[in-house]
Formats: C-alpha cells, structure tokens, sequence
C-alpha cells in the first residue's frame, strides 16, 4: 500500500476537513440545546464573538497590519483574515453610496462543504459564527460592526454573502465587555 | 485549509459553551462535549480512510489511530501505545496539544479534564465507524502529558 504517499497530500486538507466537521457536529448539538432557530443563530454569533476577540491578536501578531484608515482599508484586511484562516479570498464588493457598508461574497465555503439543511430550518443561519469573528475581531480594534448574512448558498442562492456595516468608532475609554 | 489556530479557538469555545457553566451539572455537560467529539471523529475517520486496505486486526486499527489519526488531527504521533491484548489500550501523549496551551504544572490539575472530554469522543467515534464499540476515558496526572484508555467492548 501506499500509505506513506497519500498521509502527506492528505495532510493539509484533513485540517480544514477536521475544522468543518467540528463545527457541523457543534451546529446540530446546539440545535437540540435550543428550541428555535433565532436562538441557535444567537448562540453561533456570540460564540463566534468570543473567537473574533481572540483571534484578532493572532492575526495582528502575524501581519503586522497597521491601524485601518478607512473601511475599504478594513475590508481589505478582512480579505487577508479570511485568506489566512480559512483558504477563501471572498470579493468585497456591494458598497452603499456613503460608503460604511460592504459585502463578502464566499463562493466557497468550506465550512459548508457536508452540510445539507435538514428540512424546517429555513431561519438557521448556518454559518452565522462568521458573522461574529468578524464583530468580536473588529470590536478589539474599536471599531463597532454589524454583520449578517443576506445570502447563503446552503438556501439555493447563488452565492454566501455577508453584509458588514460600519456602526460608530469605540473610544479608547470605553471598556470592551463581553457579551 | 483552515488554519490550526481556528480549530483550537473553536475548541476552547465549545468548552466555554459546555463546560464552564456551574460544577453540579459538570458531568452531564462533559457528555455533551464528548457527543461533538464522537461525531466528529466518526465522520472524519470516513474520510482518512477512504484510500485505505482493509485493516487487519484490532491492533491494525489501534496503530492507525495512534499514528495516522492522531498526526492528521494533532500534527503528532501518540508517544506510546500499551495494550494487555485482551481489548484494554492505554495510549500515551507527552504533549497533548489542547494541554500545551493550558498548563504545563499541577496547578490547574482539577480543570484538565474539560480539556480532554471532545477527543476522548474524537477517538470513541472514530473507533466505532471501523467497527470497534468502545469506552474512552482520558486522565492527566502531570500536564502536558496525559492517558488516554481505550476499554474495546467485546461481542
């Protein structure tokens, strides 16, 4: 056999495969937690808060990446993350005239890559832990975010898009509690 | 590839998530970490397997979770595996990396075993998919170091 040769192409993809099925498992356990969807897509987002802060540091650790001048300077470093952490490059693109609103377009999602919505859960946002690292990463950087999904390929749409828009800048007073 | 750093985040939130709420239900939240953990590994050993020759024997079986499983999830090998041959394995991590980042002194022995409750499921689900119905147990007398105890259950 040739078991040696296929550990080490293997090797790379079993770590993102390992990531999806982690989340998946985590996905359906908090759905039998929980009553409702709302409550579910909740319970992602905070959880993807609580990573959000703390991923931030580890992003900042690595590139270096000075403070954001502008929005289009922080989408740009949200496409960085996503390359970093995930192996996407999403397209920002969407931006509203006054320009504090934009969208990442995820053609592929490799956290969806096994999943398929069971029936009645047309409210669940599968992937809603996304919107949360972006929130709680953006939040450590003092700037307050809104994010939610206006598009998700798990629906039939065409593509994942995740809408993040651009609320107030977080004085350096102000304590940052979780949620 | 999603990077390594996710996965330990996601980790440690899933133990924030089902096991830092109050000690009275502590057992009953393990289990529910071990549940994410043996569903996952029951999946993912589907997937490292897929290119595979049918696996001999039992020890087969323990020797590809020991090496190959262990490598793809941990980016390690288990440091040493014992097995008294009549279903009872005991394998060995030096370094078990979701203790690495913890805690390397006693100090926090009390806590470790949250830390342990997903992969002990990782390794029950995985043992189950190649047909071996087992109970996994893990514990920690020195961190970063610790045991994991596969009993096979015998038909």
């Amino acid at each position: 056999m040739s078991r040696q040769i296929l550990k080490v192409a293997d090797s790379k993809k079993v770590s993102s495969e390992l990531f999806a099925l982690t989340y998946g498992s985590l996905v359906s356990q908090i759905l039998k937690d929980y009553e409702n969807d709302e409550d579910v897509n909740k319970q992602l987002e905070r959880m993807g808060h609580n990573i959000g802060v703390r991923i931030v540091e580890d992003f900042l650790a690595r590139t270096n990446a000075p403070r954001c001048h502008d929005l289009r300077d922080t989408a740009d470093k949200l496409q960085t993350a996503f390359k970093l952490y995930l192996g996407l490059s999403p397209v920002v693109s969407n931006w509203n005239p006054a320009a504090d609103e934009f969208s990442l377009l995820l053609d592929s999602n490799p956290l969806t890559e096994f999943v398929e919505l069971p029936e009645g859960h047309h409210t669940l946002k599968y992937c809603n832990i996304l919107a949360g690292v972006i929130r709680g990463a953006l939040e450590m950087v003092q700037m307050e975010v809104q994010t939610w999904f206006v598009q998700d390929q798990l629906k039939g749409d065409n593509t994942t898009e995740l809408r993040v828009k651009f609320v107030r800048r977080l004085e350096e007073a102000v304590p940052v509690g979780e949620d | 590839m999603a990077d390594e750093v996710l996965f330990d985040l996601l980790h440690l939130e899933l133990i924030c998530t089902y096991a830092s709420s109050a000690d009275e239900c502590k057992e009953f939240d393990v289990s529910k970490l071990e549940t994410i953990g043996f569903y996952t590994g029951y999946r993912l050993v589907e997937r490292l397997t897929r290119e595979w020759a049918r696996f001999k024997d039992e020890l087969d079986i323990m020797k590809f979770i020991c090496k190959d499983f262990w490598s793809s999830v941990f980016k390690k090998e288990i440091n040493n595996l014992r097995t008294n041959n009549q279903g009872v394995y005991v394998l060995h991590d030096n370094a078990f990396r979701f203790l690495t980042k913890v805690t390397n002194s006693n100090q926090f022995l009390s806590s470790t075993p949250k830390y342990l409750a997903f992969t002990c499921g990782l390794v029950r689900g995985a043992l189950m998919n190649l047909g071996i119905t087992s109970v996994v147990t893990a514990d920690v007398s020195s961190p970063p170091s610790c045991k994991f105890q596969v009993v096979a259950q015998r038909m």
